[in-house]
């Protein structure tokens, strides 16, 4: 089937779909698309509801929230992004590495990542903060340990099926390099898994990038970020909710667009996996 | 329950908590550039001899074998190091903070995972397409709502049409029972929030999967009520995927608390993590954290041995 057909049959998949790249098409092209400066302090323009010279108001130092949350975008997907990356490379290798060899590095590589596991995420990742001092690249460092277990684990299970499987007992029978096995044989048997399962530990991602900068353990002021807008909007929640609101009801979006297509696209790949009915 | 299940799960939870120890014990010795150095800075003018003594107090002069032998050794003495600044035992301060964050977690887990059953095998009751993409899209809006931003929402609107209600701070509940409860309502919401979400879909999907069983046909077939089937019947084999959800979501709630903690004031662990972190004061840091993660271990650990004890084929394997 087309992806244009998919879309067209799966109203729930097109629905994510939209709402995944409007919000990273506005992240990665908010430099262009003329938004204000998010940076730019109007000490006469301060905490100012919504209304036609800021669509979303000010925030207590003048800056325009929209501005700020568009760029809060980027800031939360670049770190998310790269840190689920880090950690799909990580995990991936090693849930494949377990499930190629076996044995004793099976054995050892799981128990390791039983043990990273074993911490609660968001303790975890405030440990690993601590250690390496806040900010957005401890952050991202800290997502990304933090979900390497993660990968492991799922990728582990179905490259365990996939490795037993006819064809890669034919490769291994012709000679193939392990290496070539895994890359050509087995990896691409995974693509389905990777996607559902990037879309849906982002979207996690993105909830626990917020709480480490709402903690102050993330990004640091005055870097537009979410978690920073609504720590530093609670101060003044009294005097003018809107950035507070705004700010968390950006977060909501964009982590329940990438859930909600790792989801849909658990259905439409892998009619197996479905959950429900 | 097998012997056998019993003693490889033991196994498992000595190989776990060994690696846990170790990852906590080395959290020092991984701070790039001079740990005690980074450690004096926050509070006090740097000299060597501050640096020499905090070493040899901190036990880092030693080789490092030796210092995990003794670092182990303390902690089953119930002896987990001093806090750096106050040199007070860090046990002590944790036992001062820890009440609060247990209740906290304690009532999100009940309010979470009991409101799911009801609710799950409620929303069991309609399919058809519409309810599907209902109860999908609300159980991934509860799952991805902040519950910190949830928290300040919430604080947000009692305030304003419920002035006058404090819902900040924490009391003792032997102080003000009544006092306590009504500070808990607004941060358990917050918490559990996320989890009922999760729990309660998968208890709906748990249920359908159970009652499209043949030994629900033939629990019908025998005459049974709607009511024996669904309770009795289908309800129970449908809570023990329940289980295992559950006692993951304790460790999201132990971490979820940290934040909802700092929304609403509470003076529990998470204040006390962060404020350690903020002065460097990596043995609190240290303690905490195994504090909480061996709690989460063994909660995990007898998650394992109540689900092999309602479903006895997985001790069979």
């Amino acid at each position: 089937m087309t992806l244009k057909a998919t879309l067209r049959q799966n109203r729930l998949l097109a629905f994510a779909t939209a709402l995944v790249v409007v919000q990273v098409g506005l992240a990665l092209l908010v430099p262009v698309l003329g938004f204000k400066d998010p940076y730019l302090q109007v000490m006469a323009q301060r905490i100012r509801p919504p209304g036609a010279a800021h669509l979303l108001g000010t925030d207590q130092l003048g800056r325009d929230v929209l501005a700020r949350i568009v760029y809060g975008y980027r800031t939360s997907l670049l770190t998310c992004g790269a840190a689920v990356a880090l950690a799909l490379v990580m995990g991936g290798s090693i849930g494949l590495i377990a499930a190629y060899y076996r044995g004793w590095a099976d054995r050892l590589l799981m128990r390791a990542m039983d043990v990273l596991f074993a911490f609660p995420i968001l303790l975890l990742a405030i440990g690993i903060i601590a250690v390496l001092g806040p900010s957005s690249l401890s952050a991202a460092y800290a997502i990304a340990v933090v979900y390497t277990p993660i990968f492991a684990r799922l990728l582990r299970g179905p490259a365990l099926v996939i490795c037993e499987s006819e064809y890669v007992q034919g490769a291994r029978a012709i000679g193939a390099s392990d290496a070539r096995i895994l890359f050509s044989h087995v990896l691409p048997n995974l693509i389905s898994v990777i996607l559902v399962q990037a879309s849906i530990l982002l979207s996690a991602a993105i909830l626990v990038e917020a709480s480490l900068s709402f903690l102050g353990l993330g990004a640091r002021p005055p870097v537009p970020s979410l978690g920073l807008m609504l720590s530093e909007g609670r101060n003044f929640l009294l005097l003018s909710p809107w950035p507070a609101v705004f700010a968390g009801l950006a977060i909501l979006f964009l982590s329940f667009g990438f859930n909600l297509l790792g989801d849909a696209l658990r259905d439409t790949l892998d009619p197996r996996l479905r959950q429900g009915s | 329950m097998s012997r056998h299940f019993l003693l490889i799960r033991l196994a498992d939870l000595l190989v776990v908590l060994f690696g846990v120890s170790v990852l906590v014990f080395l959290m020092i010795r991984f701070i790039p550039g001079d740990a005690v150095a980074i450690m004096l800075g926050a509070n006090t003018e740097i000299t060597p001899e501050r640096i020499a003594e905090l070493e040899s107090r901190l036990g880092l002069d030693l080789p490092v074998l030796e210092q995990y032998a003794r670092w182990l050794v303390g902690v089953f003495r119930g002896d987990l190091g001093t806090s750096i600044w106050t040199g007070r035992p860090v046990t002590q301060e944790i036992a001062a903070s820890l009440w609060p964050t247990l209740q906290l977690t304690l009532m999100s887990v009940i309010v979470g995972a009991g409101l799911s059953v009801p609710l799950g095998a409620f929303m069991a009751q309609s399919r058809g397409k519409g309810t599907e993409v209902a109860v999908r899209i609300g159980a991934i809006a509860g799952l991805t709502i902040p519950s910190f931003w949830l928290g300040i929402v919430s604080i947000l609107l009692v305030a304003k049409y419920l002035p006058g209600v404090s819902m900040l701070g924490y009391v003792p509940f032997s102080q003000d029972p009544l006092g306590n409860l009504q500070r808990m309502i607004l941060p358990v919401f917050a918490l559990s929030l996320p989890m009922l979400a999760n729990l309660s879909r998968l208890v709906r999907s748990a249920m359908l999967d159970a009652l499209s069983q043949d030994y629900i046909r033939t629990a019908r077939a025998k005459g049974a009520g709607r009511r024996r089937i669904v309770y009795r019947h289908a309800l129970r084999n449908a809570l023990i995927p329940f289980v295992t959800s559950v006692g993951v979501s304790v460790g999201y709630l132990l971490g979820g608390a940290i934040v909802v903690e700092q929304v609403f004031a509470i003076p529990g662990l998470g204040r006390l993590i962060l404020g350690a972190i903020s002065e460097r004061n990596y043995p609190l840091i240290q303690a905490s954290i195994l504090v909480v993660t061996a709690t989460f271990v063994i909660v995990n650990f007898l998650v394992d041995l109540l689900y092999a004890w309602i479903d006895p084929r997985i001790s069979q394997q």
